[in-house]
């Protein structure tokens, strides 16, 4: 638990994906404020792979770090997202794993990466506040 | 990626976000509100603002990453000897504690900003702004980031620097480009360092480093070098040298320079700041003053 007496708005933090959860309270309240929300009920993240962080981590941090915060009472949905690659000598699209994004069909390395990277706040579900019905 | 024109959306993600139009009500006073923004967002801008100052002033900012102990500091050492009659370079050091990295830098006659992070893994956008108001960015051609050693959590970051170059020493695994693909993926450069220590280990085969590299899908090139004894330090500095070149010819210098920058801004960025120790600056002011109504 060391780590997380780290945690305090405005100080270094030992774990970036504590940094990242920080970045995403700030993103929501900015939205959930614009939005004339009550209240945050549900907030939809896309992680894939290949963008770094560690989803349980995330969770943990986001447990912790919501306190105080109009997404106090939130449900966190973590959609993984897979990792497809497109290669660029045969055309193919294919699944392929962190370490290995050569084509699933020719082999080859060369290829670009379609999905797995993402690190992308899709959606909020929000409880609105009297007068913005 | 990139949050404006709707290229966040993917055909792995899309269906987040069908529903009907952007904000949709309920009956019972809910909101559905899609976002589709990155979780970085913050960073990312700000990591933009520091690309337009080194823009503005054509200095080319090239992120150094590794594991610690991999020879970033060293093969800086090693390129101000041979560039710094040449290119007038700058280093912004990231650790967690003290002034070392910085001092030994500065013996070389290049300005260098410590930034001390604390407990922080990595270096963040915030951080190097402020590291770049105690530069004169307008006497400076090369600058290069050194981040803290760690081969997870920079990778994540961007800086606003211009090119990612990865140290692997030869003491470490010639297959740690498949246990940290993250940080290997962004690679521009994979330098390969210490290979004079590749004659007494019997571990770690220059070819197999690669083969892991290259599936990763990147196409970067590989070079050996050893900065203690100067070995394949060529490559190295040719790859500056041309990259230097390619940025410069880049840069729409007459259009960037009307558009991105107020007065007050340049004016900052020219002061002949002291390249002093760096306070604890943390790094969650997520406020959007421009440099110019920040002087340091």
């Amino acid at each position: 638990m060391t780590k997380y007496l780290l945690w305090k708005r405005g100080r270094p933090f030992t774990v970036h994906e504590l940094s990242l959860c920080q970045h995403l309270l700030d993103q929501v309240t900015v939205l959930a404020t614009a939005h004339g929300a009550r209240e945050v009920e549900r907030i939809v993240l896309q992680i894939g792979p290949l963008a770094g962080v560690e989803i349980s981590l995330l969770a943990q941090a986001f447990s912790i770090a919501r306190a105080g915060t109009l997404a106090e009472n939130a449900e966190l949905d973590i959609e993984p997202a897979p990792i497809r690659v497109r290669c660029q000598t045969c055309g193919a699209e294919t699944e392929a794993s962190p370490a290995h994004l050569a084509c699933g069909r020719c082999g080859d390395w060369r290829t670009e990466l379609v999905s797995g990277d993402q690190l992308v706040l899709a959606s909020l579900q929000l409880t609105l506040e009297e007068d913005h019905v | 990626m990139c949050n404006t024109c709707g290229c966040n959306i993917t055909p792995a993600n899309e269906h987040l976000v069908q529903s009907e139009g952007r904000l949709a009500y309920t009956e019972d006073g809910k909101a559905a509100v899609t976002v589709l923004q990155s979780l970085l967002h913050e960073n990312d801008h700000q990591a933009g603002h520091n690309r337009q100052h080194l823009d503005y002033f054509g200095a080319l900012a090239v992120n150094l990453m590794s594991a610690p102990g991999s020879g970033k500091t060293a093969l800086l050492e090693a390129t101000i000897q041979a560039l710094g009659d040449e290119f007038r370079i700058a280093v912004i050091e990231g650790d967690l504690e003290t002034e070392n990295d910085a001092a030994r830098v500065r013996a070389l006659g290049a300005p260098a900003v410590q930034i001390t992070t604390g407990s922080a893994c990595h270096l963040d956008a915030h951080m190097v702004h402020n590291g770049l108001h105690q530069l004169d960015l307008a006497s400076i051609d090369l600058l290069f980031i050194e981040n803290v050693g760690n081969l997870v959590c920079p990778a994540s970051f961007d800086l606003g620097h211009h090119l990612n170059v990865i140290l692997l020493s030869v003491t470490e695994g010639d297959d740690k480009p498949a246990k940290y693909p993250v940080m290997f993926r962004s690679a521009d450069l994979l330098l390969l360092t210490k290979t004079d220590l590749l004659a007494v280990l019997d571990d770690f085969d220059p070819a197999t480093a690669e083969a892991y590299f290259r599936q990763l899908a990147n196409p970067a090139p590989v070079v050996m070098v050893s900065a203690r004894r100067g070995n394949g330090l060529d490559a190295w500095l040719a790859w500056l040298r041309d990259n230097l070149q390619a940025y410069r010819q880049r840069l729409p210098r007459d259009e960037t320079r009307s558009l991105t920058l107020a007065e007050e801004g340049v004016r900052c960025h020219r002061s002949s700041a002291p390249a002093a120790s760096h306070a604890d600056h943390h790094h969650h002011h997520y406020d959007h003053h421009h440099p110019g109504h920040q002087e340091i």
